[in-house]
């Protein structure tokens, strides 16, 4: 048995220790939101904070995850900064990639409410986004960034 | 033109696409309310396109599939705005599989080719302004009033004289009861509400929160999960493999053979995986176990001294080239690219004794019918396919391997299964965009004209998996799109220069390699070649390369100001920053234009390129959202960046070897640059929006490494290693 605290919520799962998080989340939580692309940690589709830090749940076995405070893409708040820049800047084409592209760049944000370019950068080139929306990922930053200093989230 | 025995039409019959169901290739006609009397009334549904119900919403349904290009936002823009119903009353369903779905432009409910909005785009202005005509019918009869005195505005009938107002939810019971108009005049285009500007799209907020369904979120009561084993070098089979052990993990139901691989059915995706581990299968050598990336450049590039079928032959060209002042030859390569969509390929099926139903992104719903029908051994109106989200299409999506894989297993074990690939089969097994090698020879006369063009393509056929039939006299003209198309086709991909003498020549591969579409096809690699080509024939003529492309292409206005006005945004002419190279490309395809300029930098010292900015100019005709058509091209050049910068797959040991996003490297934020889209106003032909961003970047890129460097590149990816070679070579 597996003990996780996912989105404030305890969770007891029958799942042996070395299976991917990832897994867990999606097929035993049923919160699908996380996605998987590589299963090798390469393309970040599958981010979730873990005690706050932006994660590849597909390269962490569940058993490392337990104790620890984890947010899946369902658990960030619906007006957060990130997700409401990126409705006001269209920013997502297919949307696969994007709930991981969000976790990534709120949890930057989360550190560095003004990131420069080449933290941007340093934290964005984690990220495989196939569609091309990466101009977009960037407008999306610039406005979650004026969004949260608006609203005195920093 | 050579003339070809195939006609379009013949074509589309040929590929076997749409004979699992009986062809009604105008499926979109309206339907009478009487022809539809059986069906309960829960609503006003005037045809199949949409529904008003007594909750004043109106629900559309969409016939493509949505892959990001934003067609489940475009489509209902048009017949909400012939409806002239209120933005935020309107719901959107993804349509399910049927004839009555196919897009006229491809006489197929397929999701390809760029073709949603120009397929669809007539069809669905009526069926709006039909229902409109009725609603207002119908509030007429209920004021006793002149139907001329009454007006349909954001979702309400209102009756000006008399102040009343009625809403489409109070009207629709009624407006189901009349009789379907036969001709309702469509609205202004100075009238539209909806179309022609920025509406947000309506599928972004459900995949912000996560809530938004791919193929990979379907769950099932009682479903199983399974993968296969695949084998690792083409053609190979098993020699011997350990169905106990892999039965023997804790979750697995069953090990299936099947043509395709070995499916290890579990409980859980993590039991199926460890199953598969468990298999320990030895596989022989396969058919071409001396396959690697050298055995194909040499087999495509020395296969371009064989005679090929000869496609187009226009005037003279060995004449023209023998007066020529000036002739330019040269020999271009392009190497197999994956698609990697992000979500990995997948499928969930169950077959029943009498039903199937598959859940699939998949962005052929009828081919998928057609393929389960064939597997589970049911007739095709038993099988009942529903579209999820697609993580990305790309042309990938358009085969329909992974419905065979699950369809397969649900049939012997009887429950729903969900079958996923991982990352390394979705790369493994992709079927490539196909690699090519090409040839050119041209002559200038005195005055730095093109006089003469004769062209040699040697290209595995795409044709050949999907209709054999349509490869005919040993041409595939889809792997020749870009340069020459099917006859009466409907994309006009083809070259557009004029050129009074012109040959090309086309020769089959028989590289065993899988090929399919993927994003633009072959207009992509084929505008590479052409592009960078004109490009070395403007400095052998001692041209500006706007100037000699303006030059050749005098009566087609479309190119002309998509041309002039890339040129004019990026300032063209203008000097370059030091150090740093400019480059212009062109092309057309899928009807519409799109011109770019690239700026870069190229490190002479490692040979790393480095984007500043792409500057585009597209005219796709009429606009229905304008921030889509930037989102596309953004999103289009993008793509075609990272296959220009980064992508090959590579081969060994006559399978691929090629694995993951570690060892087959797409772009990444860091190497994108700013982009900006121009869309030029234009009332001419819709053309597609989807793909035609891609073809004019790679050759763009290269023409500009020339421009910085003085190096000519004929092959893609520019890595910094053949950057720095072709520098010291040049």
């Amino acid at each position: 048995m597996i003990s996780l605290n996912v989105n404030g919520k305890n969770y007891r799962v029958n799942v042996s220790d070395d299976v991917p998080l990832l897994w867990v989340i999606r097929d035993y939580l049923k919160l699908t939101g996380t996605k998987f692309g590589c299963g090798i940690g390469e393309c970040g589709a599958c981010t979730v904070h873990i005690d706050g830090k932006a994660e590849r749940s597909c390269a962490i076995p569940v058993k490392e995850a337990q104790g620890r405070k984890i947010i899946t893409i369902e658990g960030l708040p619906e007006n957060h900064p990130v997700k409401r820049a990126w409705i006001e800047e269209q920013v997502v084409q297919c949307g696969y990639c994007q709930p991981g592209v969000i976790m990534q760049v709120s949890a930057l944000l989360s550190k560095s409410p003004k990131p420069d370019a080449d933290k941007i950068i340093n934290a964005m080139d984690n990220v495989i986004c196939r569609c091309g929306t990466h101009a977009r990922i960037r407008r999306g930053i610039k406005t979650a960034v004026q969004i949260a200093r608006k609203e005195g989230r920093v | 033109m050579k003339n070809h025995p195939i006609s379009r039409r013949a074509f589309l019959k040929a590929t076997g696409l749409t004979i699992a169901v009986s062809v009604t290739p105008f499926g979109y006609e309206l339907l009478n309310a009487s022809e539809r009397k059986a069906e309960a009334l829960s609503g006003f549904k005037p045809n199949i396109w949409f529904e008003i119900t007594p909750d004043n919403k109106v629900t559309i349904t969409v016939a493509s599939v949505e892959m990001g290009q934003g067609i489940h936002t475009a489509l209902p823009m048009i017949i909400a705005d012939e409806l002239e119903a209120d933005w935020k009353q309107i719901k959107v369903r993804q349509g399910p599989a049927g004839a009555e779905y196919k897009n006229p432009v491809l006489d197929d409910q397929l999701t390809v080719a760029s073709a949603s909005v120009r397929g669809y785009y007539g069809p669905l202005r009526k069926a709006g302004a039909a229902g409109r005509a009725m609603l207002i019918r119908a509030a007429a009869e209920t004021w006793k009033v002149p139907e001329e005195d009454c007006k349909a505005e954001k979702g309400t009938i209102q009756h000006k004289k008399s102040a009343r107002k009625l809403t489409y939810g109070q009207l629709c019971l009624k407006a189901a009861k009349l009789e379907l108009p036969k001709d309702t005049p469509l609205k202004k285009e100075s009238e539209f509400r909806y179309v022609g500007k920025p509406m947000p799209r309506l599928d972004i907020p459900k995949k912000v929160s996560g809530a938004a369904m791919f193929g990979l979120d379907i769950s099932l009561p009682d479903m199983q999960l399974a993968v296969f084993a695949r084998p690792p070098a083409y053609g190979a089979k098993p020699i011997s493999y350990d169905q106990k052990a892999a039965e023997g993990v804790k979750g697995v139901s069953k090990v299936i053979p099947t043509p395709q691989g070995i499916a290890v059915c579990a409980a859980s995706l993590d039991s199926a995986l460890k199953g598969r581990d468990a298999l320990n299968v030895k596989w022989d050598k396969g058919t071409h176990p001396q396959l690697d990336n050298d055995f194909i450049e040499k087999s495509l590039i020395g296969d371009l001294e064989k005679p090929g079928a000869t496609v187009i032959k226009t005037g003279d060209v060995k004449k023209a080239l023998g007066e020529a002042g000036k002739k330019v030859e040269a020999t271009y390569f392009v190497p197999y690219v994956a698609h990697a969509t992000m979500e990995p390929m997948n499928c969930t099926a169950h077959v029943r004794n009498d039903r199937c139903d598959v859940w699939a992104p998949t962005q052929g719903p009828l081919v998928a019918k057609f393929v389960a029908s064939q597997v589970a051994g049911l007739p095709p109106e038993k099988v009942h396919v529903q579209t999820t989200y697609l993580g990305c299409g790309l042309g990938r999506r358009a085969r329909p391997d992974f419905i065979v894989d699950a369809v397969s297993v649900s049939k012997v074990v009887g429950k729903p299964v969900k079958v996923v690939w991982t990352r390394e089969e979705d790369i493994k097994y992709d079927a490539f965009r196909a690699a090519m090698s090409h040839r050119i020879e041209a002559g200038l006369d005195s005055q730095g004209r093109l006089i003469g063009w004769s062209h040699k393509v040697v290209s595995p056929s795409i044709m050949k998996d999907i209709a054999p039939q349509a490869v005919v006299g040993g041409v595939d003209f889809m792997s020749l799109w870009g340069l020459a198309d099917f006859p009466d086709s409907p994309h006009a991909n083809r070259i557009m220069y004029e050129i009074p003498n012109f040959y090309l020549e086309f020769l089959l591969s028989d590289l065993p390699i899988p090929v399919a579409p993927w994003r633009a096809v072959q207009n992509g690699p084929n505008a590479f070649v052409i592009e960078s080509f004109i490009d070395e024939l403007a400095h052998a003529a001692g041209k500006d390369p706007l100037e000699f492309r303006l030059q050749h292409l005098k009566s087609n206005m479309r190119a002309y100001r998509v041309l002039e006005t890339a040129a004019k945004k990026a300032g063209w002419g203008k000097p370059v920053p030091k150090g740093q190279g400019r480059g212009i490309a062109y092309h057309s395809c899928f009807g519409s234009y799109v011109a770019q300029i690239v700026d870069l930098s190229v490190n002479e010292k490692n040979g790393a390129v480095k984007i500043h900015r792409v500057v585009a100019a597209v005219d796709c005709g009429p606009v229905i959202n304008p921030d889509t058509i930037k989102a596309q091209i953004e999103g289009g050049i993008t793509i075609a960046l990272s296959s220009a910068l980064k992508e090959e797959v590579k081969f060994s040991n006559g399978g691929v070897k090629s694995a993951n996003f570690d060892d087959y490297n797409v772009i990444r934020m860091s190497e994108v640059p700013e982009i900006e889209v121009h869309i030029v106003e234009s009332k001419e032909k819709m053309g597609g929006i989807g793909e035609p961003g891609v073809p004019p970047t790679a050759p763009g890129v290269g023409n500009a490494i020339f421009n910085a460097t003085g190096a000519r590149i004929r092959r893609i990816p520019f890595t910094p290693e053949r950057v720095l070679a072709a520098i010291k070579n040049k």
